[in-house]
């Protein structure tokens, strides 16, 4: 490693170093202003709270019924992610072993939903499952939300599949392993790694998903993120502490899933995809 | 005269078996992506009345909808340029840590937690009340609260806080995939800080800072619901993923809504097109220190 000892630089260090501190105490900071006024009994005015309490998270969870928002919220999410994780893995394993004719021009499909915005194919996609009478379903939501999670599975697991020796594959072919068995007893647990980091990213966003869930939530079908984002629009109809209370709930129940997520993968790979693996 | 089997050539192209394995995936898209987009371009040109064309001259001479392209541009690109300006050298400091993992942790948290949350924290933390402006009442910068949400600037707020940590982690995966030999062999060969910088990392950094600046890019050019949230969206911050909304599921002229959603993904592509094509005419090739 080299340190340049000169003024200039020692400057230009501590003034990086400052802005990111700032950054990190501002963001901290967003996060703790939800916090805490999830727990206060009236904040108006000052840096603190008048009071604590925990009644707001008994009122959220009544008012906005979310016993059954994170149900559903849990169903259409763990749908996405067996649906997600099941196709694109068989896909990924395919893309990764064999070369064939139009492979770029498949990759380039699976790159596409990465690269437009989200609601450019949303709006007709929605259009057209209102069409089949899916809009506002349970399978609408899981549908639109597929579109994003299978091409980003695929991705993650690419390089992953690519790093496993062929030969090993073929050795348990010399052995007699038949394509069952050779699945179950050779691929699975060497690819179960990347799988489990790859669905719990994915898990992960489509928690955060807003944008496609809220073009096709029904009434019943309301994810936590789009329920949210309801109750933010017309706040005022209720205690901002009690909006709050849901914001530190849908946070937490992302969180748990991200902590997860991070025994497997490291931060820079959730945005990264899968960098590090390529390069070992 | 009797060549290979058919499966035998077409083995030999790499089509087999395992190659059929691709064909559930490229149903499900075709299924979800690629039938919805033609059938949304089709849509598009066949509007409620009018000529086939006439949602996109509506578009075009309604000032109140064209303009949301230049408010959208107004957002996402100095955003996208101020994010990519604070990563780079906060992912060179950072690179030189050796404890990054809780760094990278704390930033990770506002990408996963999505604008909808940032927004509503935003709300209270950026308030006239609220902690941002007391603190710099109290150190002596402001008099009184500047109005801070329900604006330009509550947007630009949202948009650095989830997109300067995902241009930084992007960054940081490409600055700590350059071999330290490289930059130590500058060192070595007498180049000043400021030059291995310009002359070494800058010219290899390249292709991935266009890829960071392309995706951070996309992210801010798709705000939608922190502009409504934290914006005016009415106002300054109608983006004109808003307008496509209101057209499809406001006004439920889902013909029009689908056409300004096709406007939107052009508008994005050819930047995003333009930025990667620029990308070409730099340096490209390993970042290792090894022999390739």
């Amino acid at each position: 490693m080299i340190r340049d000892q000169g003024i200039g630089s020692k400057l230009w260090r501590f003034a990086v170093w400052a802005l990111a501190g700032l950054f990190v105490l501002n963001l901290l900071a967003v996060i703790a202003a939800v916090l805490v006024n999830s727990f206060a009994t009236r904040w108006l005015g000052t840096w603190l709270p008048a009071g604590w309490t925990t009644r707001w998270y008994f009122d959220a969870w009544r008012e906005f019924q979310l016993s059954n928002v994170v149900l559903v919220t849990f169903q259409i999410v763990f749908t996405v992610v067996l649906i997600s994780g099941i196709v694109g893995v068989v896909t990924a394993y395919a893309l990764a072993r064999r070369d064939f004719p139009g492979k770029r021009a498949v990759i380039l499909l699976f790159l596409l939903p990465l690269l437009i915005p989200p609601l450019t194919y949303g709006i007709p996609l929605a259009t057209v499952l209102y069409q089949v009478g899916l809009g506002g379903s349970f399978w609408g939501v899981v549908f639109i939300n597929v579109v994003p999670s299978l091409p980003f599975v695929i991705l993650v697991m690419i390089p992953f599949i690519e790093q496993i020796d062929p030969r090993i594959e073929a050795a348990a072919r010399v052995f007699g392993a038949g394509t069952g068995s050779l699945f179950l007893r050779i691929l699975l647990p060497l690819l179960l790694p990347g799988m489990l980091a790859a669905l719990l990213l994915v898990l992960v966003r489509t928690i955060a998903m807003f944008e496609l869930t809220f073009l096709v939530a029904g009434p019943t079908t309301q994810t936590l993120v789009v329920s949210l984002y309801y109750a933010v629009f017309a706040s005022g109809v209720r205690a901002g502490q009690s909006i709050d209370a849901m914001a530190v709930i849908y946070m937490v129940t992302t969180l748990f899933w991200l902590v997860l997520a991070l025994q497997f993968v490291s931060p820079t790979q959730i945005v990264a995809r899968a960098k590090q693996q390529q390069a070992a | 005269m009797s060549g290979p089997s058919l499966g035998t050539r077409l083995a030999a192209r790499g089509i087999d078996g395992t190659t059929l394995l691709v064909l559930p995936g490229i149903a499900v898209m075709v299924a979800l992506f690629v039938y919805p987009f033609l059938y949304g371009i089709v849509d598009s040109l066949t509007p409620k009345e009018g000529v086939w064309y006439s949602n996109y001259t509506r578009f075009f001479s309604d000032r109140f909808q064209y303009g949301t392209i230049a408010a959208t541009l107004w957002l996402a690109l100095p955003v996208t340029i101020l994010n990519m300006a604070l990563a780079l050298p906060i992912a060179f400091r950072v690179r030189l840590m050796n404890r990054q993992r809780l760094l990278t942790t704390i930033l990770v948290l506002p990408v996963t937690l999505g604008t909808v949350f940032v927004a509503d924290g935003l709300l209270t933390f950026l308030g006239p009340q609220g902690w941002f402006n007391r603190t710099l009442i109290l150190v002596g910068i402001l008099d009184a609260p500047v109005k801070l949400t329900n604006n330009y600037w509550g947007v630009f707020a949202s948009l650095l806080i989830t997109g300067f940590p995902f241009a930084f982690l992007l960054t940081l995966s490409y600055v700590t995939g350059i071999d330290p030999a490289i930059e130590q062999a500058a060192a070595t060969l007498g180049a000043k800080p400021r030059q291995r910088f310009m002359r070494v990392f800058l010219p290899l950094l390249v292709p991935g800072l266009a890829v960071t600046f392309c995706l951070s890019f996309v992210q801010a050019f798709a705000v939608f619901p922190s502009a409504v949230l934290l914006g005016a969206p009415a106002g300054a911050t109608r983006v004109i993923s808003i307008a496509a909304y209101q057209a499809a599921f406001e006004q439920y002229d889902h013909s029009m809504g689908t056409a300004i959603a096709i406007i939107m993904g052009v508008v994005e592509l050819v930047i995003v097109v333009a930025v990667l094509g620029l990308r070409s005419f730099f340096y490209r090739g390993p970042a290792g220190g090894t022999k390739g």
